[in-house]
């Protein structure tokens, strides 16, 4: 997309007299590319290595031992890498597609509709970007503990469906692609609200929806301080929290090293993947492109 | 700011808006609001000890005032805690948020190859959890994993710098592409008038670009200011690895050690209390620039 504009609209720069300037940019760019593609690369290489070469052979030298080490992991207390995955996808997942679906229909209603309150219902929700997450973590565990919910499924799902940064990004998205005309032809035609929504508001606004899937998947995928508060069972452990155990029974072990690099590695394929399969859904502004004054 | 389209677009239709808003509100009452409230109730209360306190009924819960707010204050350990803080605050902000603002100027530049690889490059530690980051990073300051060396990047001396090389790492490309997009949004017209009265690449980045830019660097710095004082994560993954970093190196840190490992909530309470208030201090004028720009048609 931007990349790929960029030859056209800058094409008659080059007239310019100076163009001494291409080495720079590129030139730091590469570096900063290097510099975060740095530790990724070593996990992918030392992922490769024997117990024996993690420690001998040079760093990004590749080693022998990549099918033991998934072995290994696997076997780790009888699969449970396994369960920390499947768990981290029903977290990810689920998580993101409720969050998406509350931050939808709150974005419309607060982008399409005048009513009393709207702006203090906005200021509410919107507040909640504010509030540190300390704040609620460990009230949120007590209130669960209190109602019997601690350390399930529902303690880690349920505290992450609302997302107020999503709900601002989907009303910026509503009111950028939905034309107010087009809901009033609809309800001039006598089409219910909950209609106009499904069927003019929601195809509108499904780009954007991506969007904030994408980044409310990737935040409860890497979030870590709720799980480790909420959950006590490790069967129920997201990747982030099961890697931290791992690391805490095994930093003294440098036998157990290899296990924990290859679960890092592990658990970044699936959202590396995601990541590279969805470039043109990451935005950061959901405008529409359009400058806003 | 406000569009001439958004009097005709509102709809007046009765109850749906707020049949629409129900699940979000819902959410937050349970979620958020019970649980502030929750805090705020248990930060003024403590247990009270009669007699030995053994047996049922010897420890009650009793009003405490404004005392745990007062130890909170008063506590060296957490003080020591903010100012560990600060100083990985302040190197994190700097480097990340100039790393970011650089990278977006490159990738905005007249003439610039790679864009689209080096952007993606860049922004990829996006998709690295938080603990993944750390233990990599933590692996290869081991000395004896470690490619550069036997340097002592976990000691004393080094770790804060060596915290703060992952979060800057995990944290630079997703500001980049803030300000990057930002950047794309602005016409190209804008730059030609000045190329045409002879300004440089680096004077338009210089006298241009940036002065566009600066509301996306506040609000990016406000984030982050709010992401930095709230730092767990790094610190709590790191700390197997090291003897450098305490139980209560961070301020969150000690908070989850008084509420789970010592078991006093109140203080714990107390203490998140103080870290939202500064996150608040420290997020006002965010939430200004923020209704000034963005939300000022609302």
């Amino acid at each position: 997309m931007a990349a790929t504009a960029l030859p056209r609209t800058r094409g008659h720069a080059r007239r310019a007299p100076r163009r001494p300037l291409g080495i720079v940019p590129t030139g730091v760019l590469v570096l900063g590319a290097i510099y975060t593609l740095f530790p990724v690369s070593w996990v992918v290489v030392a992922a490769t290595k024997s117990k024996a070469e993690l420690f001998s052979t040079s760093t990004f030298a590749p080693g022998t031992g990549l099918l033991s080490n998934l072995t290994d992991l696997f076997a780790y207390r009888d699969g449970v890498f396994w369960l920390w995955l499947l768990n981290t996808l029903l977290y990810a997942g689920g998580g993101a597609v409720l969050s998406t679906a509350v931050s939808t229909v709150s974005g419309y209603a607060l982008a399409t509709y005048d009513f009393p309150g709207r702006n203090l219902i906005f200021n509410i929700l919107i507040g909640g970007i504010l509030v540190p997450s300390v704040v609620l973590a460990i009230p949120q565990y007590l209130l669960f503990s209190k109602a019997g919910l601690a350390d399930t499924y529902w303690s880690v799902l349920l505290p992450q469906i609302l997302h107020p940064y999503s709900i601002y990004l989907a009303r910026i998205y509503a009111r950028a692609a939905i034309p107010g005309s087009l809901l009033e032809a609809g309800r001039l035609d006598g089409a219910s609200e909950w209609r106009l929504f499904r069927q003019v508001a929601l195809p509108m606004m499904t780009p954007g929806m991506v969007t904030i899937f994408l980044f409310q998947f990737v935040a409860i995928w890497n979030n870590f301080l709720l799980p480790f508060i909420m959950l006590g069972d490790d069967h129920r452990f997201p990747l982030t929290v099961g890697l931290y155990t791992l690391l805490a029974a095994g930093a003294n072990q440098p036998s157990l090293y290899n296990l924990i690099i290859t679960g890092t590695l592990l658990s970044l394929i699936p959202l590396i993947a995601l990541f590279l399969t969805m470039q043109r859904y990451w935005r950061t502004d959901l405008s529409g492109g359009a400058v806003k004054s | 700011m406000r569009s001439p389209k958004t009097g005709a677009r509102a709809g007046r239709a009765g109850a749906a808006p707020y049949l629409f808003l129900a699940p979000a509100m819902a959410l937050f009452t349970l979620f958020m609001a019970l649980p502030i409230g929750y805090t705020i109730y248990l930060s003024l209360r403590r247990t009270k000890v009669s007699g030995l306190g053994l047996g049922k009924g010897a420890r009650t819960e009793v009003f405490a005032g404004l005392a745990n707010y007062a130890a909170a204050v008063g506590d060296g350990e957490l003080w020591a805690g903010w100012l560990r803080v600060l100083g990985y605050g302040a190197l994190v902000l700097a480097l990340m948020l100039g790393l970011a603002l650089v990278f977006a100027l490159m990738l905005d530049a007249a003439h610039v190859r790679l864009a689209r690889l080096t952007r993606i490059s860049i922004f990829l530690p996006y998709a690295v959890p938080g603990v993944a980051a750390t233990l990599m990073w933590g692996f290869l300051y081991l000395p004896s994993l470690s490619p550069f060396g036997e340097h002592p990047f976990l000691s004393a001396d080094l770790v804060t710098f060596s915290m703060a090389n992952v979060a800057v790492w995990g944290g630079t490309g997703f500001n980049m592409l803030v300000l990057y997009t930002n950047l794309r949004a602005v016409p190209r017209e804008y730059y030609e008038a000045a190329r045409i009265d002879g300004a440089s690449e680096l004077g338009i980045a210089l006298r241009v670009k940036i002065p566009i830019l600066v509301p996306s660097i506040i609000l990016t710095t406000v984030f982050s200011v709010i992401a930095t004082v709230q730092v767990f994560t790094e610190p709590t993954t790191l700390r197997p690895l090291t003897n450098t970093i305490s139980s209560t190196w961070s301020p969150l840190m000690k908070v989850y050690r008084d509420a789970f490992v010592t078991g006093d909530l109140y203080s714990a309470a107390a203490t998140s209390m103080v870290i939202a208030g500064i996150s608040l201090v420290l997020s006002f004028g965010f939430l200004r620039i923020v209704k000034n720009r963005a939300f000022g048609e609302g």
